[in-house]
C-alpha cells in the first residue's frame, strides 16, 4: 500500500453545475412567488415601516405615526443605561453559551460516535431536550433552581456546598439561565457534529492507525480538520441563536432580578408593548438589528479566516 | 463544498415539503370539521362564542379559586348568558395583553384592573365610560359603594370603573409565637406597635420566641413587596414620590432615607428579618412558624388558612404616622374596555356580570380583601368575618400609587422603586446610594414624553 495523502475537502467538491437551460429562470420565479409575496408582506414591509416609525413619537394607543422626532429616539436609546445594559446582557449571554454549546456538542458527538449499537440511544438522549417548547424547559429549570427545596440546591447542600440563589442573585441569574440553555439546545449542534463525523471516511482512521497515530492524534489531525465546515456552521448559527435570546429569560426571571438578565429583545418588548412607545421601540430594534448584523459579520470573518489558515 | 454541507442543505427542502403538505391538510381539515372553532375564529377574527360574556382577570392562588367559585355561581344563575373566563399572569404581562387586545379591537367584555392602572388606561382611550343610566338599571348607584373607592373610579366626571375591593398591605402575626413573646393583649389581639422602637422590640421578642426570625417580608425577585413596604412608611411620614401626572419627581430625601435606614436596620443590621428570601420563601417561613410576623398584602390569608398556621392579621404598623394612619394599598376594579361597535347588548351583559360579582363580595372578602360594595361591607356577616374585618379601616387610609403613565400595580414605577429598596434590604447597597439610583431612574421615566 502506497502512502496516501488525506484528501482536502476541496478535492471532493463536485464540478460546478452545468449551465441551466434557458427559460428555466422564469419558471423558478413563479415557484418563488408565494414565498416572495409573504416575505415582502411580513418581513420587508414591516421592517421598512419600523424604520419610518423609529423617527416618530409613535404610540401603541394613538392612531398614525405621531410627531416627527428626527433622531431623538436614537439619541435617547444611545444615552439610556437601560438600553446599553440590556444589550450587554444579550452579549454576555452569547459569550456564556456559545463556547460550551460548540465545544460540549463536539465532545459529546465524539463520544457518541464511538458507540456501536447503542448510538441511537445517545443521539436520542442528547437531542430530546431540544424538542421541548421553551415554556416547558423554563418550568423544569425553575423547579430545579427553586431556592432551598429545588433539586440543584438540594444536591449541592448534600455535598456540603452552600448553593447560590440561582435565579434570585443578579450575579448568578444569567449563569443559571445559560446552564439551562446549554442543556436545552445542545442537541441541535450535537446532531450536526454527529452527522459530520459519520461523513468522515473510516479508511482515514484506518490509515492513520497503521501509520501509528494514537486516538488523540487522530482527533486533532483528522476529526477536527475534517469538521471545519461543520464548526463554522455550528458557530455562526449558535451566535445568531444566542443573540436572539428572549423566551427562557422572559419566562424564568422576566428580566430580573433588578433587570440584571433583561436582554435587548425584552427591552424592545417592554418599551414597545408595555410602555406603548412603539416609535422608540422601533428605534431600539433598528439599533439592535445593526448590532446583530455587525456581530454576525465579524464572527463569520474571523471563523472564515481561521478556517483558511488551518 | 463538503459532504456534510450538502447533507444539511439537501435534506431540508425534502422534509419541509412533506411537512408543509401535511400541515396544510391538517389545517384545512381542522377548519372544515370544526367550522366556527376557536382556531377558525382566530384566523378570521370573528367571535369565539357570540352572545357570551368574555371576562379577563389576573387572579392566582386563593383569589383565583374564589373567583372561579363566583364565576361558577354566575354561570348557574345566568344560564342564558355564557361566560368565557381567562386568567392571565399578574402585572405588566396582564396589562400589556389587555392594551394590545383593546387596540386590536378584540377586548374582553369585562376585565379586572387595579385602580392605580385606571387613569393610564383612560388617558390611552382604552376604557369605555359607564353611563349612569346603565349603572342604575343594574342597581349600581354611587351610594352603594365605599366613597373613596368610588371617587377613585371617576375621571373627568365620568365613571370608568366599578370598584370591587381595597387590598391593603397588612401585618400577619403568629398567635402562638406572639403569645409566648408576651405581645398579645387580654383579648388575644396584638398590642399596637406604633413606633419604630415598639416594632423592633416586638420583632426581637418574637425572634427569641420563634428561635429563628422575628418577622419576614420578601426581598429577592419581588419588587412589589419592597415598594409596598417602603411606600407605607414613607406615606406615614407624609412623603410623596411623583406629581403632575408623573412628570415631576418630588421624592423627599430626608424622609426616604429615614425609611430606608429603618428597613436596613430591620434586616441587615439587627438580623430580625431575613435579608435574602423570595416571595415563596417568605410565605414558607411564616407558614411553618419560623417567623413571628409576616408583612404582605392580605391576599395571602388563604395560604396560611390552608397550612393551618395559628395566625391573625391586623393593620400594618403605624410606625411614623402618629394620628394620621397611612398604608399602601390598591383596589381591584371591573372595567369595560373600549370597543368600536358600541354594542349596547354587550355592555348590558358585562354589567350583569359585574353586578353578580359585587353581590358575591362576601365570598371575595373571605380572601382577605375589604369589599367596596356597601351592602356587604356593612353587613353583620362581614363584620363577624375574622381576621378579615380587623383591618377594614385600612380601606380609608389607603395610599395608592401616584398617577403616571408608567405607574400602577406591577408597573415600571414599582419595579424601579422596589428594586432599589430591595438592594438596601439585602445589604447590597447603602441607603444613600440606593436613593441616588432610584431618583436617577425615576427622572428618566418622568422625562419621557407620555405615550398616552
Amino acid at each position: 500500500m502506497t502512502t496516501q495523502t488525506i484528501p482536502r475537502s476541496e478535492t471532493v467538491e463536485p464540478a460546478a453545475p452545468a449551465q441551466r437551460p434557458r427559460g428555466q429562470g422564469r419558471q423558478a420565479w413563479w415557484f418563488l412567488a408565494p414565498f416572495l409575496v409573504l416575505y415582502a408582506l411580513f418581513v420587508i414591509g414591516p421592517m421598512l415601516y419600523a424604520l419610518v416609525m423609529s423617527f416618530f413619537n409613535s404610540s401603541m394607543v394613538r392612531p398614525g405615526l405621531g410627531d416627527f422626532l428626527g433622531f431623538r429616539n436614537y439619541s435617547e436609546a444611545l444615552s439610556s443605561n437601560a438600553f446599553w445594559s440590556s444589550l450587554w446582557h444579550t452579549i454576555w449571554f452569547t459569550i456564556l453559551t456559545t463556547p460550551p454549546l460548540v465545544i460540549l456538542a463536539f465532545v459529546f458527538a465524539l463520544l457518541a460516535d464511538r458507540m456501536g449499537r447503542s448510538r441511537w440511544f445517545f443521539r436520542f438522549a442528547f437531542f430530546a431536550p431540544y424538542v421541548l417548547p421553551s415554556a416547558v424547559m423554563a418550568l423544569i429549570w425553575t423547579w430545579i433552581y427553586t431556592p432551598a427545596i429545588g433539586l440543584a440546591s438540594d444536591w449541592l447542600t448534600r455535598i456540603g456546598v452552600t448553593p447560590p440563589v440561582w435565579l434570585g442573585d443578579p450575579k448568578w441569574a444569567m449563569i443559571s439561565i445559560a446552564i439551562a440553555t446549554v442543556w436545552w439546545t445542545l442537541g441541535f449542534n450535537f446532531v450536526l457534529y454527529l452527522a459530520g463525523m459519520q461523513d468522515i471516511p473510516r479508511d482515514l482512521y484506518e490509515a492513520a492507525s497503521i501509520d501509528g497515530a494514537g486516538p488523540m492524534k487522530q482527533i486533532t489531525s483528522i476529526t477536527i480538520p475534517m469538521l471545519g465546515r461543520t464548526t463554522t456552521l455550528v458557530a455562526v448559527l449558535q451566535v445568531i441563536a444566542s443573540l436572539k435570546i428572549f423566551d427562557q429569560i422572559f419566562i424564568m426571571t422576566q428580566g430580573g432580578p433588578d433587570f440584571s438578565t433583561r436582554p435587548a429583545l425584552e427591552y424592545i418588548y417592554d418599551v414597545s408593548f408595555t410602555d406603548l412607545r412603539t416609535g422608540y421601540g422601533a428605534a431600539v430594534s433598528m439599533l439592535f438589528f445593526v448590532v446583530v448584523l455587525i456581530v454576525s459579520f465579524a464572527w463569520l470573518m474571523i471563523v472564515r479566516r481561521q478556517e483558511r489558515s488551518a | 463544498m463538503s459532504r456534510q454541507d450538502q447533507f444539511v442543505r439537501s435534506s431540508m427542502p425534502a422534509m419541509s415539503r412533506r411537512s408543509f403538505l401535511q400541515g396544510a391538510l391538517a389545517v384545512a381539515g381542522g377548519l372544515t370539521v370544526a367550522g366556527c372553532s376557536t382556531l377558525g375564529a382566530g384566523l378570521v377574527g370573528s367571535e369565539v362564542a357570540p352572545g357570551t360574556v368574555d371576562y379577563w382577570d389576573l387572579f392566582g392562588g386563593g383569589d383565583g379559586v374564589r373567583m372561579q367559585q363566583m364565576l361558577d355561581h354566575f354561570r348557574q344563575t345566568n344560564p342564558q348568558l355564557g361566560l368565557q373566563a381567562v386568567t392571565l399572569q399578574w402585572g405588566n404581562p396582564y396589562y400589556t395583553k389587555l392594551a394590545l387586545a383593546t387596540v386590536g379591537d378584540q377586548p374582553p367584555d369585562v376585565a379586572v384592573s387595579h385602580l392605580s392602572r385606571v387613569p393610564t388606561l383612560v388617558s390611552a382611550g382604552l376604557l369605555q365610560p359607564l353611563e349612569p343610566s346603565d349603572l342604575e338599571a343594574h342597581g349600581m348607584t354611587p351610594d352603594k359603594f365605599s366613597q373613596r373607592a368610588w371617587e377613585g373610579c371617576q375621571v373627568d366626571g365620568k365613571t370608568y370603573a366599578i370598584p370591587l375591593d381595597t387590598h391593603p398591605f397588612v401585618l400577619f402575626y403568629n398567635t402562638d409565637i406572639c403569645k409566648k413573646a408576651g405581645l398579645l393583649d387580654a383579648g388575644n389581639q396584638l398590642k399596637p406597635l406604633n413606633s419604630p422602637d415598639l416594632l423592633i422590640d416586638a420583632l426581637t421578642k418574637a425572634k427569641q420566641a420563634s428561635g429563628q426570625w422575628g418577622g419576614v417580608a420578601a426581598v429577592n425577585g419581588d419588587t412589589a413587596t419592597n415598594w409596598r413596604m417602603f411606600q407605607s412608611w414613607y406615606a406615614q411620614l407624609g412623603g410623596e414620590v411623583l406629581k403632575n401626572d408623573g412628570t415631576e419627581v418630588v421624592l423627599d430625601d430626608a424622609k426616604a432615607l429615614q425609611v430606608l435606614e429603618y428597613l436596613k436596620k430591620l434586616s441587615v443590621d439587627s438580623k430580625l428579618m431575613p435579608s435574602s428570601v423570595d416571595y415563596q420563601g417568605a410565605v414558607a417561613l411564616f407558614a411553618s412558624g419560623k417567623a413571628g410576623f409576616y408583612m404582605q398584602g392580605e391576599w395571602e390569608i388563604t395560604t396560611f388558612q390552608t397550612a393551618k398556621t395559628p395566625f391573625s392579621m391586623t393593620l400594618f404598623p403605624n410606625v411614623y404616622g402618629g394620628d394620621t394612619y397611612a398604608v399602601q394599598a390598591d383596589r381591584h376594579t371591573l372595567i369595560v374596555p373600549h370597543r368600536s361597535d358600541g354594542d349596547q347588548k354587550r355592555t348590558d351583559r358585562g354589567l350583569t356580570l359585574i353586578r353578580s360579582l359585587l353581590d358575591q363580595s362576601l365570598t371575595w372578602a373571605k380572601g382577605g380583601h375589604v369589599p367596596a360594595w356597601l351592602p356587604v361591607r356593612d353587613s353583620a356577616d362581614y363584620k363577624s368575618l375574622r381576621p378579615q374585618s380587623n383591618y377594614a379601616a385600612a380601606a380609608d387610609a389607603a395610599v395608592l400609587d401616584p398617577p403616571a403613565w408608567y405607574s400602577g400595580s406591577g408597573s415600571n414605577f414599582e419595579i424601579v422603586v422596589g428594586s432599589a429598596v430591595a438592594t438596601v434590604r439585602s445589604g447590597q447597597t447603602q441607603p444613600e446610594a440606593a436613593l441616588k439610583q432610584l431618583k436617577q431612574d425615576l427622572q428618566v421615566l418622568a422625562d419621557t414624553p407620555p405615550p398616552t
